[in-house]
């Protein structure tokens, strides 16, 4: 087939929802931007195990503590199902992390916030989840299989990230005026950047048009983040709380609910690396991978040592 | 010295009765960390009671390039289906 009919081919089994698979062909470009997207997720999903890990040992109870280390531990899990989904695609494990701690690939710039009380976690677990969720939500119906079925296991698992969160939210609102002071603080210090994960308005948003067309994504930044503040602001009402926007206001000519402006200059300041934490989140994952290196190092000999015992045991004896 | 751990693919047996069922893949240095991680990443909420796990490089897959000519021969032989013979309606049990 001539290259232009492998690219007709392609996008008419997007057009007609076939899934594309490891081997099938596909344009480089769509190859690139999966590999970029998937492991910005992983790593995404990896460095925000830091934000939350910070409170494992503080948490309120033992019942707190437990949930807490499961959903870390998810978070860590998820981060391997997407490297794996990239690998799929040619990509290299190491060369991807390596993007990580050099700074050259990005990851969400909302793990890039500190998480200053116990109230923060709940915040996280009902607003940050909350919004991957919509986002994840919609990419379990992306068009290149292997990540769409990493999607579908991953969104399983975040709904109860998201109940344990609100739960946590629920139980503070309703408890001492204090707590309750310390639950509506945390919602005034995550909504803003909550609704900067959908990334930057449609209007500015560079990838957005012909990962569209290849179906990677499915819905726009915009229509995201207008879902994500439609079913989220009656959940704080439940609790008594209130969403820290003056312009928020149900619009029932639209159907949905009209919302403030995000502050845009915060947000590129943080993508730039100028957020409250990013330089303490990378130096963590660093520091991570290079006292992990002797470990990873050491198991890979003791393999080698092993499966070389098992072809020739009398020559290991000797040697030894 | 700098050597990625090797890839090994995971397919997981959801209950007895059931075949194993490809689910992805992880790094390991051998087949007995493999199955441990695989526990790990990929059973932790009971979605398993058994571990297949092999090397990547030992998996042999079909080009979909060829898949026209590979998979031709069954596609017209619709006699291979029982819906291709005429049984009257009042024939039971068939």
């Amino acid at each position: 087939m001539t290259s232009l009919n492998l690219e007709e081919n392609f996008q008419s089994k997007i057009d007609t929802e076939i899934k594309i698979e490891p081997k099938d062909w596909m344009p480089d470009a769509y190859r690139k931007t999966l590999i970029r997207q998937i492991s910005q997720h992983a790593h995404s999903e990896i460095v925000g195990m830091l934000p939350e890990g910070n409170w494992i040992t503080r948490a309120p109870s033992l019942r707190r503590k437990l949930i807490l280390l499961a959903k870390v531990q998810d978070e860590g899990g998820h981060g391997l199902y997407l490297y794996s989904a990239a690998e799929t695609l040619g990509a290299d494990r190491d060369e991807l992390v390596q993007q990580l701690l050099t700074g050259k690939a990005k990851y969400s710039s909302i793990f890039n916030y500190p998480t200053l009380n116990w109230a923060d976690i709940g915040a996280i677990g009902w607003l940050v989840d909350g919004a991957a969720i919509m986002n994840q939500v919609m990419l379990t119906r992306t068009s290149y299989g292997p990540y769409a079925r990493a999607m579908v296991r991953i969104c399983k698992e975040e709904s109860f990230h998201q109940r344990q969160g609100y739960e946590i939210m629920m139980a503070m609102a309703g408890g001492s005026p204090e707590q309750k002071a310390m639950a509506q603080d945390a919602l005034n210090r995550w909504w803003w950047p909550s609704l900067m994960m959908f990334g930057p308005r449609d209007s500015e948003s560079a990838h957005s048009d012909q990962a569209s067309k290849w179906k990677i994504k499915r819905k726009s930044n915009d229509e995201l983040r207008q879902q994500f503040v439609d079913v989220t602001v009656p959940q704080a009402e439940r609790i008594g709380l209130s969403v820290p926007d003056p312009d928020l206001k149900w619009n029932e000519a639209r159907g949905h609910n009209d919302f403030g402006e995000i502050d845009w200059d915060e947000f590129w300041s943080v993508v730039k690396g100028n957020g409250p934490c990013n330089r303490q989140r990378l130096q963590a994952r660093i520091k991570a991978y290079e006292d992990g290196a002797w470990v990873r190092e050491a198991a890979m000999a003791h393999a080698e040592k092993k499966e070389q015992r098992k072809i020739e045991p009398e020559a290991a004896v000797k040697a030894a | 010295m700098k050597k990625e751990w090797p890839l090994w693919e995971v397919f997981i047996r959801s209950k007895s009765g059931l075949n194993h069922k490809h689910v992805g893949s992880l790094h390991a240095t051998d087949a007995e960390m493999a199955t441990e991680n695989a526990r790990d990443v990929y059973t932790r909420r009971n979605e398993g009671v058994s571990i297949w796990v092999v090397e990547s490089k030992h998996i042999t897959a079909s080009d979909p390039d060829d898949s026209d000519p590979l998979f031709e021969p069954a596609k017209d032989k619709i006699y291979r289906h029982p819906t291709f013979y005429n049984v009257p309606d009042d024939v039971t049990h068939m």
